[in-house]
């Protein structure tokens, strides 16, 4: 040893492992302009498929005369439901135990439903075919009001299962009705608040929303009639679980299907349930012997490829006088358009809505969901919501600050009172959920502290002495959220989308010049997973994660998992790949005591190698020890040093945080300005502190957006009337606020690395916080709830309710 | 996303565009910046036949003072406007307006005559001319003539302009040195239309308005010159109970539609906010 | 109808090509030319996506027929590198201050981040926030965005970065 030896936190640090703010690997080729995306895919003989689509919300398909599209020049063929059923895929399968039809077969059910899907040799013939499909409707009643969809004389939706009084989540009560799901205990929780000193209930609603990445869904199918074989490409965040389905559903044996997820550009859970346009390139390639692309416009994906929230949460809370929590109670009407299109776990027609006591102790609660029917787009479940956690913070949040208005106290002294306290963890809540870990009020009390809470709160006071006696107008709000998210989907005992269970995986390959390759049952869209996996196998066997290709998306070569979304993917994979690697190290540290002669036990790890206790000059690195594997291992052992692991975890993870939001509201114009926004995050183990970062400010633009003015709305008539970008409200550079993130770090007792996952985090959070401090500018003045989203005009409605305009 | 097909046309003078706009009637649509026409034919809500570019004809461009008029080219792009000395000293409220106007790669392209002449109400600058007083030079198979920006809008995309018409200029009387003046739009995001807005050019004498003009965006069918407004306020100290009855008298001719941007009760009262504030910051600026 | 014929220069090699006058530029680039550098994010021109250079002009391809571009003098994504493929500074800073994720609004991002650059040599920040209004983003809040092309201005001016804390 000399000098010139680099010390063991040198070693540590050139391995970029976790912790550390590695560059990503695959900014080499984004910014170059050479991602390869779907519509990036270029085939011999490709034909392009467009879809003619309803303009009536709801209406009976009298006929569909395709004579003048198909005499179009360039145009090949034309499918409609009647092609389909040939082949028996006029319906399809939901991930939630729904049909779905592919193509309107007798009625549409929503404006711009599929109707026919024109086939040609290009864009410009496919558009043109589209154009002169002739469809005769006959318009039927519409029903777009969730809370009418059950009423008596309500139009029907769903004639298919019209008379069905069982439906794939037990009994239906209505011919709209979906499902009925709850949790908790109904009996103590109304008891609860029988006795409760003070209770409070609003109607909490959540608008329908979009995740709107910035690359709408699309596929290339082709199939190779020759060997049997379809091979497709296509925008899928789990790409094996659309190559099982797609072979139940086709009945081409799954081992002749090949799905490539290649770069996807942004998913946010719009991108893993399968869409009309997807079967519809299948069948359409099957038929033609050639392959077959479908790219969906914007006004497309915003009002037909899934759709996110549309929950209307009556939330109670019980409270004793000094503001204790007693109890909690919700009642949820989940509207899911036309057809139950959600990829939830198989179990939970309402996703982990059950999260909805949130941060809070309470000792007893109840939640009961209700899905029904409605003439709009089907689905669910999306938009960085982690199974409907997003709706369920948003619930509690809001209810948590009625509750400390009515009682008189400052919101976050009210949260201080009722968070779960340290000692508590691991903590069971009311609903069942075991927290793994958390110091919340660690974590509250440092946002309040970073941000100054209780100067603003005086700031705010004399501003609004200042409103009073008419010195400015101005209202100053300041929001606090406190959440906690349930992440890692999921343990197998409760964790399945249509039968398989929610376990993934990492399969590690060592080279014999020790660089390796790691491949993963999940899929990035723009997570940076190249990046952050070899993070972690960097410091797991001490090889650099330069030296790692990390590889998702071919379901060909990437071991099965469930794919990405919910954030799921650090919590599984991220598990599986410290896993494997834990496995190849105990592999390498055999080889290692055979070449120093002493036994396993004789050896300490040591960065990147193993070296004997006591004499650390006697040691191999795991780059020697992977050329070992190849050249001479003990005798008795396999050659090669690799491994896979199957990951089901025991349980889900449970990230939080504390966020504080300052605004400013114009009263004469209703509009809101972001003063200031800090985050606090915990995450666990942070893998790499940048791209946990870059995150967060992405998490924080999607709620800014949601609370301020997203919506997917419908008027009564069935039109959408949001479907572009035009009026759906994707903030720019500029109304964007400047995000100040933080954290800390609680560990979780249960993962390899300690790591909770953070994708959703900011949108469960923000949005809360967001319009938490919208009502709160509103508050002395008597507001208890003012809806979301605060666009200007609603928000400046609200101040004219309250008689500010003079 | 594809619109239909077309003939496409490169004229190189106004003559020649006049000329294949005349035979081509209904089925001939001029092409300025393109990103209020191109938009519509790729959602296929218009369909030419036939498309005259107009890029190719010199004599549209140029920005110049004719007396005390500035004459500014029809194909004059946003940008252009912004960065145009002459306008920042003789006309600033151009400037302000542009800078309002869509988004930077828009604005690149956008014309001041595609902005003017198209009569879509969401547009900025048709109130802004009418505010201004501005004339439109326009060219067609029977020559010129031209027609006051008051009295140019008849209804939503309804103007005074007859088929085979082309805006070839817009002229505007310079205001007086030292005339005060604003554009104040509300609008949901960078790059939006109005929610509405309010244009203002006034000339003060002695602390009192001596001239008054009133421009409204996109809470009508149409712009809107607010002449009963101006009016109000002319002899005025701009005190608040008198920009209040004003403010009055220009919500009494607001009638917005109704959209994603609001109801028409606010963006009626959102026109007089805007009015409100126009007026401070045209006050401010003013000699 | 009628086909016409066209001559443009692309990232400094002259193309001559018959296109069908309703073909748009962003198809025209991307399909013929194989440029897939520029993206499409939505039919309505406001994304930006689709953002390209033209005649020193930052342009949305997708609002321009490729006959329209007859003439013109465009640069994408792909030719913002060196001739020896080094990547140009704004390239560099992007990976740098993490001012992507997903990658799909990149190229159009880092075209006009390049012409705003030669607007405004030395933007203020909210200068930069207007100057990439017409560019949208799903996946990193702008925030990394602004730090990289200040990081490159700084770079590009010779002058020290100093990055403003959090």
């Amino acid at each position: 040893m000399n000098d010139q030896t680099p010390t063991s936190a040198q070693r540590a640090e050139a391995l970029q492992g976790m912790g550390c703010r590695r560059k990503r690997v695959e900014d080499i080729r984004f910014v170059q302009g050479k991602g390869n995306y779907v519509d990036d895919i270029k085939l011999p003989g490709l034909l392009y498929g467009d879809i003619v689509r309803s303009p009536h919300g709801h209406a009976r398909v009298k006929s569909i005369d395709t004579t003048k599209a198909a005499a179009v020049p360039g145009v090949v063929a034309v499918i409609t439901a009647e092609t389909l059923k040939t082949v028996n895929l006029a319906w399809m399968p939901t991930l939630a135990g729904d049909v779905q039809m592919v193509l309107a077969d007798g009625k549409v059910l929503f404006q711009n439903q599929e109707v026919a899907f024109v086939i040609a040799e290009s864009r410009e013939a496919a558009a043109d075919g589209v154009e002169l499909v002739e469809v005769a409707y006959e318009a039927l009643p519409v029903n777009t009001d969730p809370l009418k969809a059950m009423s008596d004389g309500a139009p029907v939706i769903r004639e298919d299962i019209k008379d069905k009084k069982e439906g794939a989540h037990g009994p239906r009560k209505h011919y709209n009705h979906v499902f009925s799901w709850g949790a908790g205990d109904k009996a103590k929780t109304d008891a609860a608040f029988a006795k409760a000193d003070v209770t409070i209930k609003e109607l909490i609603v959540y608008p329908r929303c979009h995740p709107c990445p910035l690359e709408t869904c699309q596929c290339v199918a082709s199939f190779d009639k020759i060997k049997g074989e379809l091979t497709l490409w296509g925008t899928f965040q789990a790409p094996h679980v659309i190559r099982t389905v797609g072979s139940l559903i086709s009945k081409i044996p799954e081992h002749k299907i090949h799905v490539i997820a290649p770069d996807i550009g942004g998913g946010f859970g719009n991108k893993v349930g399968a869409y009309s346009g997807y079967i519809c390139a299948i069948v359409a390639s099957i038929v033609t012997g050639r392959p077959v692309k479908w790219v969906e416009d914007r006004i497309e994906n915003l009002s037909t490829t899934a759709f996110a929230r549309d929950f209307h949460m009556e939330t109670e809370i019980a409270c004793t006088k000094d503001g204790k929590v007693l109890g909690l109670r919700c009642y949820t009407i989940a509207d899911h358009g036309a057809f139950d299109a959600c990829a939830n776990a198989t179990k939970w027609p309402a996703g982990l809505f059950s999260i909805v006591s949130g941060s809070y102790d309470f000792p007893t609660a109840y939640c009961l969901v209700d899905g029904v029917y409605t003439n709009k787009a089907p689905g669910g479940v999306a938009y960085r919501c982690s199974f409907r956690v997003t709706e369920a913070a948003y619930a509690i949040e809001r209810a948590m600050d009625i509750m400390a208005q009515k009682l008189g106290m400052d919101p976050a002294e009210f949260r201080l009172k009722n968070l779960i306290r340290r000692e508590q963890f691991p903590y069971t809540s009311a609903f069942g959920w075991q927290y793994d870990s958390g110091d919340y009020h660690v974590a509250l009390n440092k946002a309040m502290e970073t941000v100054g809470y209780n100067k603003l709160r005086e700031e705010q006071k004399a501003k609004q002495e200042a409103f009073r006696r008419g010195e400015t107008r101005e209202l100053m709000g300041i929001g606090v959220a406190f959440f906690t998210e349930i992440v890692g989907a999921g343990p197998s005992r409760n964790c399945d989308i249509l039968g398989i269970a929610m376990f993934d995986s990492a399969e590690i390959r060592i080279h014999p010049t020790g660089t390796g390759i790691c491949r993963l049952g999940t899929k990035s869209q723009g997570q940076g997973h190249e990046t952050t996996y070899a993070q972690i196998i960097a410091s797991e066997l001490g090889l650099p994660a330069d030296n790692i290709m990390v590889e998702e998306g071919n379901t060909d070569t990437a071991p099965y998992g469930l794919g990405t979304y919910g954030s799921r993917s650090t919590p599984v994979s991220g598990a599986a790949t410290a896993m494997a690697c834990r496995k190849i190290k105990a592999k390498a540290q055999m080889i290692a005591a055979y070449m120093l002669e002493v036994h396993d036990d004789d050896l300490e790890w040591d960065v990147d190698r193993f070296r004997v206790k006591g004499n650390p000059e006697r040691h191999k690195t795991m780059t020697e020890l992977a050329w070992a594997a190849y050249h001479e291992v003990p005798p008795g052992m396999e050659p090669g040093l690799e491994a896979v692991n199957y990951y089901d975890p025991p349980n889900f993870t449970f990230p939080f945080g504390a966020y504080i939001c300052v605004v400013d509201v114009d009263v004469d114009t209703g509009e809101s300005k972001v003063r200031r926004f800090y985050a606090l995050d915990d995450c666990g183990t942070r893998i790499n502190p940048m791209i946990i970062e870059g995150q967060i400010h992405g998490g924080l633009t999607e709620a800014f957006g949601i609370a301020m003015g997203q919506e997917i709305h419908y008027d009564e008539d069935g039109n959408v009337t949001t479907a572009s970008l035009m009026d759906y409200f994707l903030p720019t550079a500029v109304e964007t606020p400047k995000w100040e993130t933080d954290y800390t770090t609680t560990p979780s007792p249960h993962h390899p690395i300690g790591a909770k996952g953070i994708g959703e985090s900011p949108n469960v959070g923000g949005v809360p916080c967001f319009s938490n401090a919208v009502n709160d500018a509103f508050r002395f003045l008597g507001a208890t709830h003012l809806q979301m989203p605060h666009d200007a005009w609603r928000t400046w409605t609200a101040a004219e309710k309250l008689g500010l305009h003079g | 996303m594809i619109p239909g097909s077309f003939d496409y046309h490169r004229p190189g003078s106004v003559q020649e565009a006049v000329g294949l706009l005349a035979q081509y009637g209904d089925d001939g649509r001029a092409l300025a910046g393109g990103h209020s026409l191109i938009p519509m034919m790729k959602l296929r809500l218009a369909t030419p036949g036939h498309l005259v570019d107009l890029a190719g004809i010199a004599d549209l461009k140029g920005i110049r003072a004719d007396g005390s008029d500035i004459v500014i080219g029809a194909m004059t792009t946003q940008h252009e406007l912004i960065g145009s000395d002459l306008l920042a000293q003789k006309v600033p409220l151009l400037r302000e307006t542009s800078r309002l106007i869509a988004d930077p790669q828009v604005r690149y392209v956008g014309t001041l005559g595609g902005n003017v002449a198209n009569g879509d109400p969401g547009n900025d600058m048709p109130a802004v001319m009418m505010c201004l007083g501005a004339t439109y030079q326009v060219a067609g198979k029977g020559g010129e003539r031209r027609i006051p920006a008051r009295q140019f809008y008849h209804g939503a995309y309804f103007t005074a302009l007859e088929p085979g018409e082309v805006l070839t200029a817009v002229r505007i009387p310079a205001p007086a040195a030292g005339h005060g003046f604003a554009y104040e739009k509300l609008k949901r995001k960078v790059g939006d239309y109005a929610t509405a807005a309010a244009a203002v050019v006034l000339i003060m004498n002695g602390g009192r308005v001596a001239t008054c003009s009133i421009g409204l965006t996109n809470v009508a069918e149409t712009p809107l010159w607010a002449e009963e407004a101006a009016k109000i306020l002319n002899g005025s100290a701009l005190d608040a109970a008198t920009v209040k009855q004003a403010v009055a008298a220009a919500e009494a001719i607001c009638t917005p539609a109704s959209d994603r941007r609001g109801t028409p009760e606010y963006r009626t009262k959102m026109a007089g906010v805007m009015l409100t504030r126009a007026l401070a910051r045209a006050k401010s600026r003013a000699a | 109808m009628a086909k016409s014929q066209i001559s443009l220069t692309v990232n400094g090699k002259t193309v001559e090509a018959l296109v069908e006058p309703r073909t748009l530029l962003i198809h025209f680039l991307r399909e013929q030319l194989g440029l897939t550098g520029p993206h499409i994010g939505c039919e309505t021109s406001h994304c930006g996506a689709c953002t390209v250079d033209l005649d020193g002009k930052s342009v949305k391809s997708c609002t321009v027929f490729a006959v329209q571009a007859s003439g013109a003098d465009i640069r994408t994504i792909e030719g913002m590198a060196a001739a020896d493929g080094s990547l140009h500074m704004l390239q560099e800073a992007f990976r740098e201050m993490h001012g992507l994720q997903c990658g799909f609004c990149t190229p159009g991002m880092i075209t006009r981040a390049y012409r705003l650059l030669q607007e405004n040599p030395n933007p203020t920040e909210d200068e930069i926030r207007m100057g990439i209004s017409g560019n949208l983003c799903r996946c990193t809040g702008y925030q990394n965005i602004v730090k990289a092309i200040q990081y490159a201005a700084a770079k590009m001016s010779g002058v020290p970065f100093r990055e403003a804390a959090e």
